[in-house]
């Protein structure tokens, strides 16, 4: 998840790569379900797209990391304290694992990091509203990462083996992840009337948010036709939110919550949680660095870049020493 | 359950187990500090796996003291709705982080004490003390090789990182020998076996400290050991301000499970 897609961007266009036998070669390959690998051939479109996706991956997970942590230093419980900060960890573990993965196309992670301090490389728009009460690290759990299995699991399968397989490993934690935040915003919901009331809040702030998180709709998605080519996307944007919607109404009435949007109704034709509308210019906005936490959000990264820098550059000093005197 | 602070116990060994235990959850809380904000990604994961261990320690041993206590108190109880007075963490592992040095420094100083700590106590008397000892050692073993190895890279660095490190080192030093008190109400727990007399532990905690602050070309500071008070609750600025965040949801939120 995390990869809302919307860089701006100009594709060369599929065909102008390569020649047409090679690219009839390539497509040969993915459509027999076949695993792309580093070493293999591939359309430079393709490389482009993925190390796209990959690293804006990457990255919604490091910045991933910050509205959750807000919570460490103040969790109700020696356990939740434990439980959050292991799953903290495990975001930086996959951002790591995923610029891992995006080393594999020719990048390195300096450089892709770089590129997200520097406000160039985006990352998912969903870390960029706050978490001021402990319900908002239910809310992340139960929704933000219930969203991101929904588009995560289809990624296990995914043309490029790197990245399918770090996808496999990164689902088993989610799926953790989510039963946790299910399980936060059950105690609540079954707690005092504060704390009833601290998760209806959270699921207002979070619910449409997380519907924007699958990305604009498929009328207007640019990257979705060679990504469905290519076998990297598997189900278009609508198709995911509606499968989240449809999983995720009757976990809230389970829950005894309601879910911030009057429209929202069952169709017995479809069998699906037909929702209102998704305020498309709020996603622009937040995409565009208007959002309540965008300037928070980096300027964090940065100061944490920043901060450290004095210490990484000892480090390569101090291996440079040492591979001197052992010479 | 509520918000009002639970009474200290007078019992020895509750005590002791508290004193080590509030050591751990101060310092675990201390290193979560750094999650998100940490030089650099593989820094990230060490610290936080530092700060789960200490955590997990810290846990493990007020859950023994409440068995001990049997006063129907939990590990939350412990850790989070005790007065700042009641707390008997030494007052070095509540040092505010500092820069990435002084978090190693601290980490350090306090790991070489603690690795040579948990191995004596694996010889405890007490099974269930014996017990978390056993797999705290191993812990300990990773943390101080990590505190050791940063150490080294920093002093040995740049020339910047040499300066702080050598002032993270001179800064914490004067808090460093409260380690090795113990309290009156420990001699009985000593004679027996069940606990060990910490000063025991100073000559190999000051051989090893010198010898890896010499690899790391660091001087070793001349002061004396000159602050002393949290282990009988006599904290620092420092630590109400750590308690503020640590219990702000227990204090606010009377009576709720969370």
């Amino acid at each position: 998840m995390y990869t809302q897609g919307l860089t701006p961007e100009t594709e060369t266009p599929v065909r102008a790569i390569g020649d047409e036998a090679a690219m009839a070669r390539f497509q040969a390959r993915i459509d027999a379900e076949q695993r792309i690998e580093p070493n293999d051939a591939m359309p430079a479109a393709y490389r482009r797209t993925l190390l796209r996706q990959i690293s804006q991956h990457a990255h919604s997970e490091i910045v991933g990391m910050l509205p959750e942590g807000n919570w460490i230093t103040r969790a109700p419980s020696l356990r939740r304290k434990v439980a959050l900060l292991a799953k903290v960890q495990d975001e930086c573990g996959h951002g790591l694992y995923l610029y891992a993965a995006a080393e594999t196309l020719d990048a390195t992670r300096e450089q892709l990091y770089d590129d997200l301090l520097a406000g160039k490389a985006r990352y998912s728009s969903i870390f960029n509203y706050p978490t001021p009460t402990w319900a908002d690290i239910g809310a992340i759990g139960w929704l933000v990462d219930g969203a991101a299995i929904m588009n995560q699991i289809p990624l296990c399968r995914c043309s490029y083996g790197p990245y399918a397989r770090a996808m496999i490993r990164v689902c088993k934690e989610e799926s953790f992840h989510q039963r946790q935040g299910f399980e936060i915003m059950m105690t609540l919901a079954r707690g005092t009337d504060a704390q009833k009331r601290m998760a209806q809040d959270a699921l207002n702030r979070w619910w449409w948010p997380c519907l924007m998180m699958f990305g604009p709709p498929d009328t207007q998605s640019q990257h979705s036709d060679t990504s469905t080519l290519w076998k990297i996307k598997r189900f278009s944007n609508d198709e995911l939110r509606q499968k989240f919607v449809d999983a995720t109404v009757p976990q809230a009435h389970h829950l005894g919550l309601s879910l911030p949007d009057p429209k929202l109704h069952f169709d017995e034709i479809s069998g699906h949680w037909r929702y209102g509308d998704i305020d498309w210019e709020e996603f622009r906005q937040v995409l565009a660095g208007h959002g309540p936490c965008n300037q928070e959000r980096m300027a964090a990264r940065r100061k944490a870049h920043d901060d450290g820098a004095w210490v990484r550059e000892a480090a390569l000093a101090h291996a440079e020493k040492h591979k001197a005197r052992a010479a | 359950m509520s918000t009002a602070s639970i009474s200290l116990s007078k019992e020895p060994l509750v005590r002791f187990i508290l004193r080590r235990a509030d050591d751990a959850l101060v310092l675990g809380h201390r290193l979560s500090e750094w999650c998100g904000h940490a030089p650099l990604l593989e820094e990230e994961m060490a610290l936080a796996n530092i700060a789960l261990d200490h955590l997990g320690q810290a846990r493990a041993l007020y859950t023994y003291a409440a068995e001990v206590e049997a006063a129907g108190l939990d590990e939350d109880a412990y850790a989070y709705r005790r007065d700042p007075v009641d707390y008997l963490n030494v007052l070095l592992v509540e040092r505010p982080n500092g820069d990435f040095a002084h978090t190693i420094v601290r980490l350090w100083l306090y790991s070489a004490f603690m690795s040579l700590w948990w191995q004596a106590m694996t010889g405890s008397k007490d099974a269930q003390l014996s017990a978390i000892a056993a797999r705290a050692v191993k812990e300990v073993a990773y943390h101080l090789r990590h505190a050791a190895n940063w150490l080294v890279r920093l002093g040995d660095g740049t020339a910047q990182s040499h300066q702080r490190t050598q002032m993270a080192l001179d800064q914490l030093w004067p808090y460093a020998g409260e380690m090795f008190t113990s309290q009156p109400d420990e001699e009985d727990l000593i004679a027996t076996g069940i606990a060990i007399d910490p000063e025991t532990l100073r000559q190999a905690w000051l051989t090893r400290i010198m010898n890896e602050a010499a690899q790391a070309l660091l001087k070793m500071p001349t002061a004396p050991f000159s602050q002393q008070g949290g282990r009988s609750g006599n904290h620092s600025e420092a630590m109400g301000h750590l308690l503020a965040e640590l219990q702000f949801m227990q204090r606010t939120y009377p009576g709720a499970q969370w």
